[in-house]
């Protein structure tokens, strides 16, 4: 990015849950694509989770609470990034609905125009167009469901991965179809959620990529067990280790470092 | 219908395992999903249709105490009488009495979900009139004592074994040698049985798409022609239909019909759009001679004004079922009362009650994909997530499912001491899996480990990682 | 009307009442209501719903087939008795048809197909071939509107397994709303046939493994003849 003489956009990456505990190298993927694009990019430390668990399970109270304690500590950044649909979603379309009708509200709203998913905020919001990074390989992208319908992320992580160096993409079948992941769906309703993974699976197989890439890391958690457990090589990443050129580190479920 | 949504979970893993089901479910998404696409894409207009659609039933659901009279007042002036019924067992009883009045024995039916709702078949065969189903797919599951599995397609679930076996069973006078092999003999066969039946009915029973307060018109939407049949040629044609079901004008069904076959058999529109208005008028050759209009709320006004207000926009299309990737899994039957799918899983709790329907609003990954194709925008994940809300508020979730998020809202709600907590547990899991990178079983994890592997965490948290990189960063700006 | 009707007409428009605001803004609302009634608006009508001239009649026919309708065009009225003889012929069917006494079937000249059997008044079970004639033919998507009354039997267009549907182009319009315009000034406004039967293509089926077959219950063919003159 060139120099600027405007002072750089302060974000608060919102590490959501599942990063923070079980791969964190996709927060620092977040950190370096948004620092190469001239962020600066800080984390609060009064962050734990964005509050589906609760507000999916018909837990208003709690969820609220989440929402506030989020509000809180974000609300003073000019951008909030995550690299989830899923929990960005949650914290963009979900929080005002939450908090409607109380002191809460216009915070609430106000908040929300602030946050965004990781690779909707790099192409829509910063205007990056290319990433220095290479990847020999192909890949295929599965598209999250709350990326895809609420927030509308489809074509931004393909539109980047078009210029990272070596990458061959190879659409897979229904790419846009649920994964059967769901939250806390996937152990309320296991046999459903396998039936689903299952098919999502044969469609992964059947692109003929090496890797599987998304947007959402619960989403891949589950693809990839079921890849796993099914004796399948297919690597599994979160689509910005790619964009941030950070494919030397293991795949999921590839050990620790 | 005996309301069976509690035992969801075990129809449902009946359902997988079927594997002539899920031959059949698989043939149904792929042709669903395919056609809609198609004809939407044919139709720029599409969305603002949907828009303007969604719009027409706002305004009607605001106003639906006055259109209804108003409906009812030109229903009355074109000859034709209109009985309101509050419950199924009124909307019955209005049935039998003019069933009775006529003496009839045997009543033809064109395909109608508020028929199945009130359980109409049941209750005329208990008082001795035979209902005969004309639509093939009901026919078929009327012969095997079945509900259907689709609110379009009654008989998705099967295949033409099975129709041919049931109609070697009940069509006892078939030839020697009668191929029934195809579909296309299975429809000649049961073309031939029903034809007869049409001309031998007393009364014709049809549900309706709209009712037009405009004219005092009820319009059905077919494509086998049966229906028409049905209410044409019998002595007395009724009407069964939903108060949420009218409409303002003619031009208000119209908009809304563009975007109903569109999203339910991906067809233009459909076959057979018939509007009727009343009996039989002086010098007509043919016609009912009598019109009746049964008119049921079992439920439907007290959404009204509630957060389930908006599931009165549907049009019983089934765009959502066809979409829904649980509804592709499990099937129709599973979700065990009328309505099946994403529109089942908002309506069955609002009109038997959620405390023996809570798994159909559960049963859902919230992916989104019902509301992207709805033609009248209904928010069904909004709406399945307020019955959880209800169901927690009414303390009806199991105590585990209470217990563990209780345990995690507790953490989650003090960041210090979640750290905390995380930072101690994570890096011994991550340390416990690290030699495969995997956990085949896990404690507490067996919902997700009795199909899928779960990776062990990488290493540290992130938020671990993070503070010692500003630790690091400070002590080199100091340097 | 009975006094459970009563009451439950009673009991349903009282909790609609109330959830509509309590009759505190009725005043309004029952203005709204009575609008729209007496002016209904017309909605979106799709571009392909608004062509004009032979480019209308021409999605009209291209339509009709794509749910495989047949489709003849003649020249003028007098054309349609032979068409119909034609049309019999090429599809091995006996000279035999039932139609109403619709007066501008009865003018044409029918008495020219020397072997052609004509049945009036509403179908019966044996019968083979139904002859209509539409009211409008709707462009967009191929529908053809017929309207009951003393001279045009319902039965003939449900009954024979064949249906064969007169239309004049000039009754084609682009759109349903413009067929139902003409309606209102021909019966009146809120005034409506006792049926009107909007058909596009033959009867079928999909409900047999999502096969989609044709001839359910009702005509297994439909064949148009479109008069230009």
């Amino acid at each position: 990015m060139k120099e600027d003489t405007r002072k750089a956009p302060r974000v608060g990456l919102f590490v959501t849950c599942l990063v923070d505990l079980f791969r964190p190298t996709v927060g620092f993927a977040a950190v370096k694509l948004m620092e190469e694009a001239g962020c600066a990019v800080e984390v609060p430390m009064a962050q734990t989770c964005c509050g589906q668990p609760a507000y999916n399970s018909g837990d208003r109270a709690d969820a609220a609470a989440i929402a506030r304690q989020v509000i809180e500590a974000f609300e003073d950044y000019d951008y909030v990034v995550a690299p989830s649909g899923s929990c960005a979603g949650m914290l963009k379309k979900h929080y005002p609905a939450l908090l409607r009708g109380g002191a809460w509200e216009s915070r609430a709203e106000a908040f929300s125009g602030k946050v965004h998913e990781l690779v909707g905020f790099l192409v829509d919001v910063l205007g990056v167009t290319a990433v220095p990074a290479a990847h020999r390989g192909s890949v295929t992208y599965h598209d999250s469901c709350s990326g895809l319908r609420e927030l509308n992320i489809q074509a931004q992580p393909r539109r980047l991965l078009a210029t990272v160096e070596g990458l061959d993409l190879k659409e897979m079948e229904n790419a846009d179809v649920c994964c059967g992941f769901g939250g806390t769906f996937c152990v309320k309703y296991p046999d459903i959620s396998n039936k689903i993974v299952e098919e999502k699976t044969a469609c992964i197989a059947a692109a003929g990529a090496e890797t599987l890439l998304a947007g959402d890391l619960g989403c891949l958690m589950n693809m990839a067990g079921k890849l796993h457990r099914q004796g399948s090589a297919i690597k599994v990443r979160h689509v910005a280790e790619i964009l941030a050129g950070m494919d030397d580190t293991p795949a999921i479920g590839g050990g620790g470092r | 219908m005996e309301v069976s949504s509690p035992q969801f979970k075990q129809k449902s893993r009946k359902a997988l395992a079927d594997e002539q089901l899920q031959r059949a479910m698989g043939k149904a998404k792929a042709g669903f999903i395919g056609k809609r696409r198609k004809a939407v894409d044919a139709l720029p207009e599409f969305e603002a249709l949907r828009s303007s659609a969604r719009a027409i039933k706002d305004h009607t659901l605001a106003h639906l105490d006055l259109y209804l009279e108003a409906y009812e007042r030109k229903v009355i002036a074109s000859g034709g009488r209109v009985h309101w019924a509050e419950t199924a067992e009124d909307a019955c009883q209005a049935v039998l009495d003019i069933c009775r009045a006529v003496g009839a024995r045997t009543v033809t039916k064109g395909k109608s979900m508020i028929t199945e709702e009130i359980a109409l078949n049941d209750f005329l065969e208990k008082n001795d009139i035979r209902p005969v189903e004309t639509d093939l797919g009901e026919y078929i599951i009327q012969l095997r004592g079945e509900h259907p599995s689709h609110i379009i397609g009654p008989a998705l679930h099967l295949n033409k074994e099975q129709v041919e076996e049931d109609f070697r069973r009940v069509h006892d006078k078939l030839p020697a040698g009668r191929d029934l092999s195809q579909p296309e003999s299975l429809l000649g066969e049961a073309r031939e049985i029903l034809r007869p039946q049409y001309f031998a009915a007393d009364v014709g029973i049809t549900g309706a798409n709209f009712l037009v307060a405009e004219t005092g018109t009820s319009i059905i939407v077919t494509n086998e022609g049966n229906g028409d049949l049905t209410q044409t040629l019998p002595r007395v044609h009724i009407v069964v239909a939903s108060i949420e079901k009218v409409v303002p004008t003619l031009e208000d069904a119209s908009q809304i019909l563009r975007v109903l076959a569109r999203s339910a058999t991906g067809q233009d529109t459909s076959v057979y759009t018939t509007l009727s208005t009343g009996p039989r008028r002086p010098g007509d050759p043919d016609g009912p001679e009598e019109y009746h209009v049964v008119l049921l709320d079992n439920g439907r006004s007290s959404m009204l004004g509630t957060e389930f207000h908006e599931m009165l926009r549907c049009i019983r299309c089934g765009a959502c079922m066809n979409h829904c990737p649980v509804y592709h899994a499990v099937g129709g039957h599973a979700y065990g009362w009328v309505y099946p799918g994403p529109m089942g899983a908002v309506l069955t709790p609002s009109l038997v009650g959620v405390e023996k329907s809570g798994h159909l609003p559960n049963a859902s990954t919230f992916c989104g994909r019902c509301e992207s194709v709805c033609p009248m925008q209904i928010p069904l994940p909004r709406m399945m997530r307020h019955w959880r809300e209800r169901e927690f508020e009414r303390g009806l979730n199991p105590a585990t499912q209470r217990f563990g998020l209780g345990l995690w809202a507790f953490f989650a709600r003090r960041p210090r001491l979640y750290r905390l907590a995380t930072s101690l547990t994570i890096p011994a899991l991550s340390g416990l899996g690290r030699r495969t990178g995997w956990f085949r079983s896990l404690p507490l994890a067996g919902g997700w480990t009795r199909h899928h592997d779960l990776p062990a965490p990488e290493a540290r948290t992130f938020m671990q990682q993070w503070r010692d990189r500003d630790t690091r960063k400070q002590e080199g700006g100091v340097a | 009307m009975s006094g459970r009707d009563m009451s439950g007409r009673e009991a349903i428009l009282g909790k609609l009442r109330v959830a509509a605001g309590g009759g505190s803004a009725d005043a309004a609302r029952q203005e709204a209501v009575e609008k729209r009634l007496a002016r209904p608006p017309r909605g979106l009508i799709p571009a392909r719903g608004q062509l004009e001239g032979e480019a209308r009649i021409a999605l009209f026919c291209q339509m009709a087939e794509a749910v495989t309708a047949t489709v003849a065009r003649v020249r003028k009225a007098d054309d349609v008795p032979r068409a119909v003889t034609h049309y019999l012929r090429a599809r091995n069917l006996a000279p035999r048809v039932r139609m109403g006494a619709d007066r501008r079937l009865k003018a044409m000249n029918w008495s020219a197909q020397k072997s052609l059997e004509i049945g009036h008044g509403p179908a019966a079970p044996q019968d083979e071939v139904g002859v209509s004639h539409a009211f409008a033919g709707v462009a967009e998507t191929g529908t053809v509107a017929l309207v009951s009354g003393k001279d045009n039997p319902t039965t003939v267009n449900f009954v024979p397994e064949n249906h064969i549907i007169i239309v004049d182009a000039k009754d084609i319009a682009g759109d349903l709303e413009s067929v139902i315009s003409r309606l209102r000034r021909k019966y009146g406004r809120g005034e409506m046939p006792r049926v009107l039967n909007l058909v596009t293509g033959p009867s079928r089926s999909g409900d047999i493994e999502q096969t989609m077959l044709l001839g359910a219950h009702g005509p297994r063919a439909l064949h148009l003849i479109v008069v230009d003159g």
